[in-house]
């Protein structure tokens, strides 16, 4: 490890920092991202008098904005397609409630129900999908049709009752946490164990990634800039993983929504799929020209965020532990602010995974930590707009300078 | 006659490009003015000069209107003093009434509120002035494109016209409509309305024009006056008649027996208007180790002719068949075109070429992405070693691989697209344009790879406005006009004359 990765590591310090600076004010818009989190997330642990960062909180925020993250995920697909996806609220209350009729009132096993359920998400969103893939009709007319659609068919389900609560097991998606093997008084070893082994894990394939690059060319960041940002990432996690350890443990639904986060962003940025999909939505002709199936891929695209959407939707029911009429309500508006905070664009094919779930976590800690200094809800979402419109307006003028 | 409009040494330039070098160009009042030239000769930028599209200042010489130096910001200024001009895509709102149309953003209104009684009566004196038999209240998109050609000239006339300018106003009419509009530009003309007609059909021109200006390559080579009659053969030579000397690198061209591509009878029609025939009943081949041109003018389908063959990507009621190395080729999605052996490289590279966003990278592997991937996961480093190679291979200028297509010139732009086409490995590549608006030492390189490929026993086919262009790098031409081929011959015998005469007389055949 102690191996110098590249010549630009021999360089003196003073000229390493200029040319990291230069570095980071060439990529404001894939960075700056990730510094508005750390600085949101320090405003608000001073703001706060620590409690932000307390472990208790800290798990809270995590169970609390799992299914936006979820659903973020698959929106920066659609989104980056050069699409839009309205209706996810609406089918996340639509599945929460078809969870419930089939758990509670038709005692069907709940393994059962959530595949069912999981399969009804991919299936609505290949109804959507097919209309805007084959037809060409707008993205945004189709998903507002079925945001009414499925917002009176939960209705519908439900008979406009509440219906709950789910058996324990089911629960578990949403107030599970990791066991610990090694079962210690307070602490979840095992919990901070895998934490620890996922940021070695990415520091060694960031490593790696970058000797690959040295290989075939200059590494485009300064080796400055590099050993930073990967000692922010490991540090970050580390902590992290600590931070809940000391409370009860990596949540079930923190594990699933980073096995997502890990598949999306391999999917997004390193496969033919991912790649054709930005091609796309960068320019559909030229795609289509260059024989990419764009109908196809646009179709899988509203499919897979159906799906996602449905297990966003078990998520929901099993944290609310019932599944009410109302749930899923807005939900889109917080899912499609967090992927454009996160950099996408709205002409498509430009965004990242990552960038959208740092954008959901923006979100998320502004209203937790807003909540927890007692800010009314009228000026909290004053405040979350304003945060929206001011990242955009920084990513335009962004771009238009270079 | 006095001098209505007089534009001295204009000078127009953009980035790498000379369009227009000292240009001028003196209409009088009361005459038709034809201005004829080449694709590319810089007529329609003359005309932007003129019309204020671009701004003064943003190009060096003196407009003289009315005796006085004009300096027009915009097309309002031009407006403002009866300078209108109609392009050759109709700037009119297709699902609004045509008396909507003519005074759009010229409302007859009091206080912002449209006083419809005056509007419709004024409207109905203007369709009468035109010659157009319709109702002020009917739906511009009912109207044909002949009829839809007047209501612009009466937009035009509602706005107090002097100089009228027209863009190739009859490329897309039938020929009784385009009597109709010249009987019309006439009977204006009488009223004291100056026009300037920009056309390609020189039999139309003999019949309205009173003076005719020709450009080429950026200036005005000729000022021809047709009291005393003019013959087509005087305009040809004066618009084509340049030297070729050595713009276009040596080759020697091995052609080999093996048929590359052919294709025969084949016919599309329009995707929208499925009663027009766009290509009729075409039969070409090309053989391996053959650069082969398709000559043409803008509008005779060629683009057409080429996308349709490329997985059916225009056109509709597509019939015909066509061989790739002798095997009936299964053409019928882009994918299994590329995967016949077939590629096609746009004459739009902004729209149908390149993903702009993304970088030199992600460019060029995008036709054959299963080659720089294991399985589905793409392989970085290879990617990045593909990309290297043709950026190095065709000389892409560029910082480095990583460098968005957006910013690149437009002849890297175009290596770019080649590249992409060249690493998908076909056995017949189709050129469209494939120099449009590129600088000629980015074209000498384009050539040098065309004439390379070909030597490595690839078929080429090169669809190009520019008729040194095709003299210069093909083994053999086909003509196309009006959607068929009018005329083949081998390059060899071939001269600017002779094209334009296939041209022109197939034009006056139909008739």
């Amino acid at each position: 490890m102690s191996q110098i990765v590249d010549e630009t590591a021999d360089r003196p310090a003073g000229e390493q920092a200029r040319a990291s600076w230069r570095f980071l004010k060439g990529h404001l818009r894939e960075y700056g991202i990730l510094f508005a989190l750390i600085a949101i997330m320090a405003f608000f642990q001073v703001a706060t008098g620590g409690i932000l960062l307390k472990p208790v909180n800290l798990t809270n925020l995590v169970l609390q904005n799992s299914y936006i993250v979820i659903m973020a995920v698959g929106m920066l697909l659609v989104i980056v397609a050069g699409h839009i996806d309205l209706s996810v609220g609406s089918v996340l209350g639509f599945i929460g409630a078809l969870a419930a009729v089939m758990i509670v009132n038709w005692d069907v096993p709940y393994p059962i129900a959530a595949i069912v359920c999981l399969a009804a998400g991919a299936v609505i969103g290949m109804a959507q999908g097919f209309w805007i893939a084959y037809f060409r009709i707008p993205s945004f007319i189709v998903t507002l049709a079925g945001m009414l659609v499925f917002k009176g068919l939960t209705l519908w389900l439900l008979a406009g009752q509440s219906v709950g609560p789910f058996p324990p097991q089911f629960q578990l998606i949403s107030s599970g946490f990791l066991p610990d093997l090694f079962a210690m008084d307070g602490f979840n070893l095992m919990s901070f164990l895998i934490g620890l082994a996922v940021a070695v894990g990415l520091t060694l394939l960031a490593l790696r990634n970058r000797a690959a690059q040295a290989k075939t060319g200059a590494p485009e960041e300064p080796f400055a800039f590099f050993a930073g940002k990967t000692a922010i990432v490991f540090i970050g996690i580390t902590w992290m993983s600590w931070l809940m350890a000391d409370f009860r443990g990596l949540p079930n639904v923190f594990i699933v929504m980073a096995l997502l986060i890990a598949i999306y962003s391999f999917v997004t940025s390193r496969t033919t799929t991912g790649r054709r999909i930005y091609a796309i939505g960068g320019n559909e002709k030229a795609a289509m020209l260059s024989g990419i199936n764009a109908k196809r891929l646009t179709f899988l695209t509203f499919a897979n965020m159906g799906m996602l959407a449905a297990l966003a939707g078990l998520v929901f029911a099993a944290r609310l532990n019932t599944a009410t009429p109302k749930a899923g309500a807005t939900f889109e508006l917080d899912v499609i602010a967090a992927v454009f905070i996160g950099g996408a664009s709205m002409a498509g094919g430009v965004g990242t995974v990552v960038g959208a779930v740092i954008g959901a976590f923006i979100m998320g800690v502004m209203n937790n930590g807003m909540s927890i200094l007692g800010i009314g809800i009228d000026y909290q979402q004053v405040i979350k707009g304003l945060v929206l419109l001011a990242a955009v307006i920084f990513d335009v003028m962004n771009k238009k300078k270079g | 006659m006095a001098t209505l409009l007089e534009m001295r040494d204009i000078t127009k330039e953009f980035p790498g490009v000379k369009a227009l070098d000292r240009v001028n160009l003196k209409v009088e009042e009361g005459e038709i003015h034809a201005l004829v030239g080449e694709n590319g000769a810089g007529k329609s930028t003359l005309m932007k000069v003129l019309s204020g599209v671009y701004p003064h200042g943003s190009y060096s010489g003196d407009i003289l209107y009315d005796g006085e130096v004009q300096s027009f910001r915009g097309i309002r200024d031009s407006e403002s003093r009866g300078i209108i001009i109609i392009h050759q895509e109709l700037a009119l709102i297709p699902l609004l009434s045509v008396a909507e149309n003519i005074f759009m953003g010229n409302e007859r209104a009091k206080r912002g509120i449209i006083d419809w009684r005056r509007t419709e009566m004024r409207a109905a004196d203007l369709l009468a002035r035109v010659g157009l038999k319709e109702s002020p209240k009917a739906t511009v998109a009912d109207l044909g494109l002949g009829k839809q050609q007047l209501v612009e000239i009466a937009k035009a006339l509602s706005k107090d016209v002097r100089l009228l300018i027209l863009d190739e106003p009859t490329s897309s009419l039938n020929e009784q409509d385009s009597d109709k509009l010249l009987a019309l530009l006439a009977e204006l003309r009488k009223q004291g309305v100056t026009s300037i007609l920009i056309s390609h059909k020189l039999n139309e021109i003999r019949q309205v024009a009173d003076t005719i200006t020709v450009l080429r390559d950026g200036g005005a080579v000729a000022r021809l006056d047709c009291e005393g009659g003019i013959s087509e053969d005087d305009i040809i030579r004066d618009m084509v008649g340049r030297s070729l000397n050595d713009r276009y690198p040596e080759r020697d061209p091995q052609i080999r027996e093996e048929v590359a591509m052919e294709v025969s009878g084949w016919t599309v029609h329009h995707p929208v208007q499925t009663d027009r025939v766009v290509v009729r009943d075409v039969s070409f081949h090309v053989r391996h180790g053959e650069v082969v041109g398709i000559a043409g003018l803008m509008g005779a389908g060629r683009t057409e002719l080429a996308m349709s063959l490329f997985g059916r990507s225009w056109g509709r009621d597509i019939t015909g068949t066509a061989k790739i190395n002798g095997h009936v080729a299964d053409l019928s999605t882009v994918r299994s075109a590329i995967n016949a052996g077939l590629a096609y490289a746009t004459e739009d590279r902004k729209t149908y070429g390149l993903v702009l966003d993304d970088t030199i990278r992600r460019n060029v592997p995008l036709a054959k992405l299963d080659a720089v991937a294991d399985g589905v996961v793409v392989n970085g480093a290879r990617e990045a070693e593909v990309a290297e190679r043709y950026r190095g291979r065709l000389n892409i200028k560029s910082s480095s691989i990583e460098q968005e297509t957006v910013n690149l010139s437009g002849g890297n732009q175009q290596k770019v697209v080649l590249s992409k086409w060249l690493f998908a490995d076909p056995d017949v590549l189709i050129l469209d344009e494939p120099t449009r608006g590129i600088d000629v030492g980015a074209k000498f390189e384009i050539y040098t790879v065309i004439r390379d490929l070909a030597a490595s026993g690839k078929a080429i086919i090169v669809i190009s406005s520019e008729m040194p262009e095709l003299l210069g790098i093909t083994d053999r031409l086909y003509v196309m006009n009006e959607g068929r081929f009018v005329g083949e011959m081998p390059t060899a015998e071939a001269s600017q004359e002779k094209i334009m005469a296939r041209i022109i007389k197939s034009g006056d055949r139909v008739k």
